[in-house]
């Protein structure tokens, strides 16, 4: 059976080439980077190198890459630290109700520490209003954070406008997620205006457990892990420097590729986005129709159920993923499809399909092919196909 | 995660379909929490004739509702009300703990048909 990958945006296989510019860090210059002979040494300079790489890529300083277990840690170390350092100067921090879970748990620890937290509603196409941004500022307001993309309807976020109402208005940082982004679309500093970025390697071809908070020079924030000076007494522990030679490769590479990569995905992502909404009865895109991730296209089925829509797919030997219940380990579905306004029955039936640079036009015909047996053998046994529910029908936007 | 019988009810679900003269129906669940169970009953001589399901749900949804149907077709109406939904969930081999509860109700839908059958025969 064919296997067809459709979950980039929950990890990417790691580039032969990025695997390749790693092995030699395991064995040979294994040295740890704090030490101060030869071995050590040489492992430094590849640390260091690296970190150049990483900071040239996103227009920021070599000092400002503080090397991460990944983008939650990077999401943490962001919003907590920042906090921490700036809690005397005021206790009001700023979010979208479309974050990360690492955004908005970390969000909902610092209310339990006596912070004030405003989570901004999106439109329903989960964009982010730049006026509501600016009403939600006050003096006490320290910390923004929204992310660049989401990561489940790849809806892309005005940052560099709110950028500019949060610097013209406050004094408060800037941070934005970017994990979706990275390697995706061209992200840069400057261009930005963002504070802190958090960004994972993993989803963008690089390896697993390694990734990275960028900051501007003169952002203040306490460190969470403690018990040594690496990364400039800013995040104790030895750093993973296979990991972070195999991050600036893969940054590298996406961002050489990505004049090329980014309009080929993109054709194949709105090839199956028009495919699917013109070859079914109740169907929605969920996610905005043009600033979305190039990879992403997140569909909801009308009664049917998405770890069933899932499970079908994966018997065909197609990876997916969805926003129903089921597959967040909740009982509730996907807070993003929720907050975009859409109804419980809806929310359960979403169908995420990210593509990648793998991605072949065979393998998006493929799906095209397999879906329509599976929404029409699901439909068929769904009670509330027979009996079209009507609030389910009109509920692009219920609140 | 799923057993192999969890998975073979999943993929070839028994008696799926509607009963359009049924003499009980049943419905539990919500499309809130995601899963909507519908048991339709052909009653002869006491005992489940004939028995249909429709089901909107998880994988674990749709084999348990395909397994009460399996379980009761031919019984009496008191051996049909006895069976659990833990005993359904024991007949497919279990499943996942997080499924326990919100996905396995399929025995409550079929008590609820039986129930209908019996409220419409009682006068």
């Amino acid at each position: 059976m064919q296997r067809i990958y459709m979950d980039h945006a929950a990890t990417t296989p790691t580039d032969p080439r990025v695997v390749e510019a790693m092995m030699p860090y395991f064995t040979e210059f294994f040295g740890n980077p704090s030490s101060i002979h030869g071995f050590g040494r040489a492992a430094r300079k590849a640390l260091e190198d690296a970190r150049a790489v990483i900071a040239q890529e996103l227009g920021a300083e070599p000092a400002g890459v503080i090397i991460t277990s990944g983008g939650s840690e990077a999401d943490n170390l962001a919003i907590k630290g920042v906090a921490a350092a700036l809690r005397e100067k005021g206790r009001h921090i700023i979010t979208s109700s479309v974050e990360h879970h690492a955004v908005l748990d970390s969000c909902k620890y610092l209310e339990k520490q006596g912070f004030d937290v405003t989570y901004l509603p999106v439109d329903a196409n989960g964009r982010v209003q730049v006026e509501d941004v600016q009403n939600a500022l006050r003096d006490e307001t320290i910390l923004v954070t929204i992310m660049h993309a989401n990561n489940e309807v790849g809806t892309i976020q005005p940052i560099k406008e709110i950028s500019e109402v949060v610097k013209a208005r406050s004094k408060a940082l800037f941070h934005t997620d970017a994990v979706q982004t990275v390697g995706a679309i061209p992200v840069h500093l400057d261009e930005l205006g963002v504070d802190l970025l958090s960004l994972s390697a993993h989803k963008f071809y690089g390896p697993k457990g390694v990734g990275a908070l960028i900051i501007r020079k003169g952002v203040r924030f306490e460190s969470l892990i403690h018990g040594g000076a690496q990364e400039r007494n800013r995040r104790a522990g030895t750093e993973n420097l296979p990991g972070v030679v195999g991050m600036a490769k893969a940054l590298e590479l996406a961002n050489a590729e990505l004049p090329e990569a980014r309009p080929r995905i993109t054709r194949l992502r709105d090839h199956l986005i028009q495919s699917v909404l013109n070859g079914f009865d109740h169907v929605r895109l969920n996610g905005h129709p043009t600033e979305r991730l190039p990879g992403n296209a997140n569909f909801s089925f009308e009664y049917i159920e998405g770890e069933s829509l899932l499970l079908n797919l994966d018997l065909q030997g197609i990876a997916a993923s969805s926003g129903s219940a089921c597959t967040s380990g909740s009982l509730d579905p996907s807070h993003v499809l929720l907050a975009m306004g859409l109804c419980h029955a809806t929310a359960h039936g979403s169908l995420r399909l990210s593509l990648g640079k793998g991605t072949t036009e065979e393998e998006v015909e493929t799906v095209l092919k397999v879906l329509p047996g599976i929404v029409e053998k699901l439909r068929a046994m769904s009670p509330l196909y027979d009996h079209v529910r009507k609030e389910c029908l009109t509920c692009t936007r219920t609140k | 995660m799923y057993s192999d019988k969890v998975m073979d009810h999943f993929q070839n679900p028994r008696n799926v379909g509607e009963i359009p003269d049924a003499d009980g129906v049943g419905e539990v669940g919500n499309a809130v929490c995601g899963d909507i169970m519908r048991i339709y009953l052909k009653v002869n001589d006491n005992r489940i004739e004939d028995i249909k399901f429709k089901t909107f749900g998880c994988g674990a949804a749709i084999a348990t509702s395909s397994m009460v149907t399996e379980m009761v077709k031919g019984k009496t109406l008191e051996e049909a009300m006895a069976v659990t939904n833990k005993a359904v969930a024991e007949a497919l081999d279990g499943l996942p703990p997080v499924k326990m509860h919100c996905s396995n109700l399929a025995a409550d839908a079929l008590h609820k048909a039986i129930q209908d059958y019996r409220d419409r025969h009682a006068g």
